[in-house]
Order: structure tokens, then C-alpha cells, then sequence
């Protein structure tokens, strides 16, 4: 991953929608550059957010942090917990920049109604707009582990092979969240970690053999 | 490097921890020292005080509302205990009254309010400007620009208050109040009460002492302006290059430092009564001033009033927040440079994905209920009423702010044309709006005689913030049990007739939609209180969820009105009716891993074809629905 800016700040902006665990996971990815002596800001439009709205999660670390928003166009990873909310927020990244992303839709009353079209293919639309995506089914694989609230701490997996820090430093973090909880959970949240580094490497296979990107 | 070895901290970073601003300020005041803290929430202030309740040493509350906690904050800095109150930008306006009297008796011990502002509207009815209040009630605001100002002001905060014998305002921002960064933290300096001094030339504002204080407040504020010019939290920041120097307070400086890395910078923390030397000694040396603040041109006013030349307002947004990509370009069309081509950041079209009620909300039926009425007019209130308004209910008509449904209403009555004379008119309110402000308007339309539905909606929480207590959810701030007020008692001794009040369990749409036909026919103020808690609080059992039976499924899409976000449409069809009328089709399938079971969708299921998730799918074993409704708590 590159760094930008004349402060040499990285920037991952997580997003998806109330309830999925977006600002742990941010929370969890700056404990983890905090660990690594970064100096580190995150911030999110939370409020109304939590009842089913749009959630955006900022972090920004490195030498020195000065504002906690990322300017859009400049983001180096977006990490999308859901389809469409991936799609929203594409244009936060820069040209070059990585979406993590979780096919796995959540549909709101507003589509259900019939009076908004939820994309046909979110992934396909983002291509075509040229920016570089590696999709998988985060949600799926969470509820295949047991538990959707799994999906978090899949996606953390999916992104920790391509932060500026070992994947080991971020899987601590997590395991420390719950060191205090049952060892069942422990467990629980290294498989879904493996699993979401599995399934990135596995789609970033499929963009390589389709002649597609190559990861950075 | 080994996992254990890269997660503990280095040892100078032992007290540095991540912190939003609001965990900082709650910090910041219980290392002042503070005995007494109130408020009551409002995002994006919310977590001070919940931040706060966790220090054991700390007397917490929330109060009925702003101006209340205010009340409290004075009463304990009159007692000779530091007190802190919180609250968001609206909430000033309620606690105002208090705080403009405050001003002139001044205060013992150190008194704090934080005043968190929502620039961007993240989820307010307006976005007001709070460093006005410094200006308007004379007394000192301070504004941090991120978590460790936010933390360290505070601290500087109570010293000012104490020293100056004054309320200080600290102006926070959701960037301050919902970014997180690493602070540096101390320990607790405990502080005794020193005691109440009986004096009531001071602490007894009738006028002819108030009149008396009047020259002192003055004498205080050029004191406070004299300190403001030597104070620490206003500095300057040589640059290279001298082309625009830049005057900016709170987060907004972030943005300048990070956009323009060599250009002086100078940076205003305690911005009432302005530090104009300072400014003028800085202004000598720049070629040209921008003042950057957010929102409104206070700063820049105040500056063009000494003479000062700047730029401000008339380049930069007057709305929302700033950020580089605002200030590149401005700063640029400034210079006369051209501006140059960012990289194209355009949003891909998508559907919006509003705020909603939650799966199971009581509120869904009581919307649902109410979009089935006709010739209604629909009086309603902040917080998670708002979200009525939108679809699939179409079931609010006006709202501006906390407690104004009650006095609205009576209004829409007593000011309605000859052509509306037939018109319903209902008032909508949640428990803690009620207590908060709605009480007073409830008590109007009683003595006033208006023909008023209320709908008090009392779900046992405060449930836009999050779920937090209040005297209608019989727990305190720590979740410990708290005497609960009676609702029902309560409209009766506003006034409101007995055979007029009615409780109805929210989930029986059936009941509740007689209960509202019936009190709108009569022409006196009614109150119907619906009782059941919001989902989010521990009050809330969910039940066995539901499914749907496909053959059953006509199509109908009723279930889809009531707004559950557990109802999926699987298929749409559209069919020609023998009338010849074209009828559209929706087909559904129910979440059940987000379904609790309420029951809300089957009741206008004609067909009967939504059941428990584990009832055989034959035969169906039509249940009575008020039968199948009975809500007995059970784990699932």
C-alpha cells in the first residue's frame, strides 16, 4: 500500500449500514495501528445512522493526523460491509485505491416499497466505472460459521493481507477483545478471520486467472 | 515481530488512550474534580455524560431537560462543588433562560457546560451556531479543535470559570464530539465542597440586583478579554508563506493545517471575548486574512467591526462542514491561481437508505394506524417520532422541535379555515418529549379547551439516542431502579378528563384504530398512551418470529405498509382486475433471523398467510389474531 499526503497518512474508509459492526471494526483496525506507534484519528456519522441508515466509518493513521475526514478521491482501501453501501461511497477512493467488498445485500423498506431499485450488480457497475474491486460473500460466510455478527471480524480478515502492518498484529487485536469471553468465541473469531483472508486471497485468484488486477 | 510484542504500547505511551471527544471531556471532568454533572441526551453530546456516570466519584443524572441540568450544574457550584452539565446545540435554547441570569450572578466552584454543535445535520432539525451564546450571555467559550483540546480545555475551562467567577462554554462539534484520537490523560484532582454562603444581593436577581451586577458582568468581560489576549489556547503559527495567513477556531483548523502545511496559521481556542491584539499583531504580518470557521461569520463579523480586513463567509460556505476539498478551491480563486482539476470524486446514483423504525418498533403500528385515517392532520415531535413522516407511513405533517407537537396542534385548531372544520387534529409525542417540554403544551390545550387526539407514545427510553432513562422508564443513569412516573395520572391531573385517557397496547391495531376514530369524533382534548417498550431496551422480550406461507401469499402488499425492515418483497407482479382496474403485486418473505415476533404484519394479512416459523404448513390453524397476539416474554 502506498502512502499519500504530505503526512504520509493511510486511509481506510469503512462502510456499510446500522447494526453490522462497521465502527468496531474500524475501532479495531486503529488499535491495531496504535500498536504500531502510529498516530491515528477515526470519526463516523453515526446518530439517525443507527436505525438502518448509512454508516461511514473514517480512519486515518501515520506520522501525524490532522483532519479525521478523508477527502474523497483519496482513500487507499474502502472496506464494504454491503453491496449497494459499497457502491455509495466508491468515490471516496483513490484511482488506484482497494475495495474489500461483501456481496451480501441488505435491502431497505424504501426498495421494498418499490419506490427505489436496489443495483442489479453492484460489482460490475464499479468495474465499469474503473476501480479495482475483489468481492466475496462476507455474510454468507459468516452465518456458515454461525453467526451473521461474524461478518466483521470476516471482512477485518479479508483486509489485514494488505495493510502496512503484519495481519498478526490485527488478529491480536481482535482476540484481545475477547480474551475476557468465553474461549468458544475466541475460536469462534480466528476461524472467521482465516475465513475472510481465504476469501480475499481466493477472489484476488479469480481477478488474476480472469486477467483482471493484480493486488497491490 | 511476535503478536504480543506489537500490540503492548510503547512505555511513553502509557496514559495515552483513544478517545472520542466526548470520552475526553467526560475524562477532563472528573480529573477537574467535579461532584455534580446533568444533563439530558442529544447526539451528538450524548456520551458525555454516559461517560461520566462511569466515574463512581461523580454525582450523574439525567435530567427532564437542558435547562433543568443547567439548574442543577448552578445549584452545585453555589454549594461550592465543580459541576458540569452537557448538551447539543438545541438544547442551549431550552436551558437559555437559565443561563442568561446565571451570567450575572456568576458562579463559586468551577461551572462547565459543553455545547456539542451538529455542523452537517447528521441528525438535527437545524444546524444553530453556539458561540453566539458567548457572546449573547457574556461569558467565555472555549473551542477545541480535537479529542486532546478537547480534554485539556475542559481542564483550562475550570480554572477560567473559577478564577473569573463565571460559567465557561466549551463548543464542541460532532468532529470533536465523534472523532477519536489519542489523548493524554491524568489523574483526579479531588476537590471538597466548600459550601453554600447565603447572600442574596448576589445569589437573588431581582432587579434591583441584577441591575447592580450589570457593570460588574462588564468589568469581568474586559478582564476575560485581557486574558484572552495572553491566553495559551489562542496561538499563532508562523508560515513560509505569507500570501494568506489564516484565523480559524475548532476543527476547521485541522483542515487549514493539513490543506496549506506552510502558511501561518492562527489558531483561535478561546474565541469570547476575541483576543483583536493578537489579531492585529498576526494581520501585520500576512498579505492577505482568511478567517475559516464553521458555521456562521462570528469571528470575521467581529474582525471587520476593529477594522481588520478580512475574507471569510464570501469565499466559504455559510453551511455544513468544511474540509480540504472546500478550502483548496476557495483559497485558490483567493490567490487568483487557477483551480485546479481534482480528481473527479463524483457519487454513483443509488437509492437512499433513510433512517427507519426498527424491526418490531411499537411505533410501526401507531404509524401504520395513523396513515389509514383520513381528513387527519398530524401534529408530531423529534427523536424517533420524526421518522413517521417518512414512508411507507406519509404520517407526519409538522415538526420543528422537542415538546412543540402539543402547542402546534392547538394552533392547527384554534387557526383552522371554515374548509377544515371537519379536519382531525392529533398530536404525537414520545415519554421523555413528553417530559421534557410537551407537559406545559398538553396543559394548554387542556385549560384552552382544544380539540386535541394526543398520542403519547411512552416506550419506556429515549430511544433515538440509544435507549437512555428517563422518569418514565423507572431506572436512573446507572440503570438502577428509580420511581416511575404514572402517565395516565399524570395527562388527568393536567386535566384532561378520565373517561379522555385511555392505554392501549401499540401492538393491537384493531384497538388502537377504534381508540383513535372514537376520541377524534369527540370534540375535547384525549390523550391515548400507548405502552410498550422500545425495542432496543432491556423492557423488550422478542417472541417467536414469523413466516410466510408462499401459496398463501396474495399479494397484497399490506404487510409491506406496516414498514417492518423484516419484510422482504420477493416477487412483483401486476394483474388487470375484472373492473378492468390494473392492481400491483408484491409478494413477501419475513426475515426470521431479524423478526421478534410482534405480529404487526399479520394483522392486515388478509389471506392468513403468515404464521409462526415452526407451525406445520398444513393444515393452517387459523388462530384468533388478539389470541395469537398475547405477548408472553419468552427467550427465542
Amino acid at each position: 500500500m502506498s502512502e499519500t499526503g504530505r503526512f504520509n497518512t493511510t486511509n481506510i474508509l469503512v462502510v456499510g449500514t446500522g447494526g453490522q459492526g462497521v465502527m468496531t471494526a474500524t475501532e479495531i483496525l486503529a488499535e491495531a495501528a496504535i500498536a504500531l506507534g502510529h498516530d491515528v484519528k477515526k470519526t463516523e456519522v453515526a446518530g439517525m445512522a443507527q436505525r438502518g441508515g448509512v454508516v461511514s466509518s473514517h480512519l486515518r493513521f501515520g506520522a501525524k493526523v490532522l483532519s479525521p475526514q478523508i477527502t474523497p478521491g483519496t482513500a487507499d482501501v474502502l472496506l464494504g460491509f454491503e453491496a449497494a453501501e459499497t457502491m455509495r461511497w466508491r468515490h471516496m477512493l483513490r484511482p488506484e485505491g482497494l475495495v474489500l467488498m461483501n456481496t451480501g445485500r441488505l435491502v431497505p423498506p424504501i426498495v421494498e416499497l418499490g419506490l427505489y431499485d436496489y443495483p442489479d450488480d453492484p460489482v460490475t457497475a464499479m468495474r465499469a466505472a474503473g476501480t479495482q474491486v475483489f468481492s466475496f460473500d462476507a455474510s454468507r460466510i459468516a452465518q456458515e460459521l454461525g453467526d451473521i455478527r461474524l461478518g466483521n471480524t470476516v471482512m477485518l480478515g479479508a483486509i489485514s493481507d494488505h495493510l502496512p502492518f503484519p495481519a498478526e498484529v490485527l488478529e491480536g487485536c481482535i482476540l484481545k477483545r475477547f480474551a475476557h469471553k468465553k474461549a468458544a468465541l475466541v475460536e469462534l473469531n480466528q476461524r472467521a478471520f482465516a475465513a475472510g483472508r481465504a476469501a480475499a486471497e481466493a477472489a484476488a485468484k479469480a481477478e488474476a486467472d480472469a486477467g483482471c488486477h493484480q493486488l497491490p | 515481530m511476535s503478536i504480543a510484542a506489537a500490540i503492548t504500547p510503547p512505555p511513553q505511551a502509557a496514559k495515552r488512550r483513544l478517545m472520542s471527544g466526548n470520552e475526553a471531556v467526560a475524562r477532563a471532568v472528573w480529573e477537574a474534580g467535579v461532584r455534580v454533572a446533568a444533563a439530558y441526551p442529544g447526539t451528538p453530546a450524548t456520551e458525555m455524560l454516559e461517560y461520566v456516570a462511569t466515574y463512581p466519584d461523580i454525582y450523574t443524572e439525567w435530567s427532564v431537560n437542558e435547562k433543568v441540568s443547567l439548574e442543577v450544574a448552578f445549584g452545585a457550584t453555589m454549594a461550592g462543588s465543580r459541576s458540569f452539565c452537557a448538551m447539543k446545540h438545541v438544547g442551549m435554547n431550552v436551558a437559555s433562560d437559565a443561563l442568561m441570569t446565571m451570567t450575572l450572578t456568576g458562579v463559586k466552584a468551577g461551572l462547565v457546560i459543553a455545547i456539542a454543535d451538529d455542523v452537517g445535520l447528521s441528525s438535527s432539525q437545524n444546524e444553530q451556531d453556539s458561540r453566539y451564546w458567548g457572546r449573547f450571555a457574556h461569558v467565555p467559550l472555549l473551542e477545541p479543535a480535537d479529542s486532546q483540546e478537547a480534554h485539556d480545555f475542559t481542564l483550562a475551562a475550570f480554572e477560567i470559570s473559577e478564577r473569573f467567577e463565571v460559567p465557561v462554554i466549551i463548543r464542541l462539534t460532532t468532529r470533536i464530539c465523534h472523532v477519536k484520537g489519542l489523548v493524554s490523560i491524568g489523574e483526579r484532582n479531588e476537590r471538597a465542597a466548600t459550601g453554600f454562603t447565603k447572600d442574596v444581593n448576589r445569589w437573588v436577581m431581582v432587579p434591583s440586583g441584577a441591575s447592580r451586577r450589570l457593570p460588574l458582568m462588564f468589568e469581568r468581560e474586559r478582564r476575560l478579554r485581557a486574558e484572552a489576549e495572553n491566553s495559551a489556547l489562542n496561538v499563532i503559527e508562523p508560515g513560509s508563506d505569507r500570501r494568506v495567513g489564516f484565523i480559524t477556531s475548532g476543527p476547521a483548523y485541522m483542515h487549514v493545517r493539513e490543506s496549506f502545511p506552510d502558511a501561518p496559521v492562527c489558531k483561535l481556542g478561546f474565541t469570547f471575548p476575541l483576543p483583536f491584539d493578537l489579531l492585529r499583531r498576526f494581520a501585520g504580518k500576512c498579505e492577505q486574512l482568511l478567517v475559516v470557521e464553521e458555521v456562521e461569520p462570528l469571528i470575521e463579523t467581529e474582525l471587520k467591526a476593529q477594522g481588520i480586513i478580512v475574507s471569510g463567509k464570501d469565499i466559504l460556505p455559510l453551511i455544513g462542514e468544511l474540509s480540504p476539498q472546500v478550502l483548496k478551491p476557495a483559497v485558490a480563486r483567493l490567490l487568483g491561481e487557477p483551480v485546479s482539476a481534482q480528481a473527479k470524486a463524483v457519487p454513483m446514483q443509488l437509492f437512499p437508505r433513510p433512517p427507519t423504525m426498527c424491526v418490531a418498533c411499537p411505533h410501526l403500528g401507531v404509524y401504520y394506524t395513523l396513515s389509514q385515517l383520513r381528513n387527519v392532520t398530524i401534529s408530531g415531535d423529534i427523536g424517533c417520532y420524526t421518522l413517521g413522516f417518512g414512508q411507507p407511513w406519509n404520517a407526519l405533517d409538522v415538526c420543528i422541535s422537542m415538546g412543540a407537537s402539543m402547542g402546534m396542534a392547538l394552533g392547527l385548531d384554534k387557526g383552522r379555515s371554515d374548509v377544515e372544520k371537519d379536519q382531525k387534529i392529533v398530536a404525537v409525542i414520545g415519554d421523555s418529549t413528553f417530559l421534557h417540554m410537551g407537559m406545559q403544551g398538553l396543559l394548554d390545550i387542556v385549560y384552552n379547551r382544544g380539540n386535541v387526539t394526543v398520542l403519547l407514545l411512552d416506550n419506556r427510553a429515549i430511544g433515538m439516542t440509544g435507549g437512555q432513562d428517563n422518569p418514565g422508564s423507572g431506572r436512573d443513569i446507572h440503570g438502577k431502579e428509580a420511581p416511575r412516573v404514572d402517565f395516565a395520572t399524570l395527562v388527568k391531573a393536567l386535566g384532561v378528563r378520565a373517561e379522555r385517557v385511555h392505554v392501549v397496547d401499540a401492538y393491537q391495531l384493531p384497538v388502537l384504530l377504534r381508540t383513535l376514530r372514537a376520541e377524534t369524533k369527540i370534540p375535547e382534548p384525549s390523550v391515548i398512551i400507548t405502552n410498550q417498550p422500545c425495542v432496543l431496551i432491556k423492557d423488550y422480550h422478542a417472541l417467536r418470529p414469523y413466516r410466510v406461507i408462499e401459496d398463501r401469499c396474495t399479494g397484497c402488499g399490506n404487510c409491506v405498509d406496516v414498514g417492518c425492515p423484516a419484510i422482504h418483497v420477493t416477487r412483483r407482479d401486476r394483474v388487470r382486475k375484472a373492473s378492468g382496474r390494473e392492481v400491483d403485486l408484491a409478494f413477501v418473505r419475513i426475515e426470521s433471523a431479524a423478526c421478534t415476533g410482534c405480529g404487526l404484519c399479520l394483522q392486515p394479512c388478509a389471506p392468513d398467510a403468515i404464521v409462526h416459523v415452526d407451525a406445520l404448513a398444513t393444515p393452517i390453524k387459523v388462530i384468533r389474531k388478539d389470541a395469537e397476539l398475547a405477548r408472553t416474554p419468552q427467550d427465542v
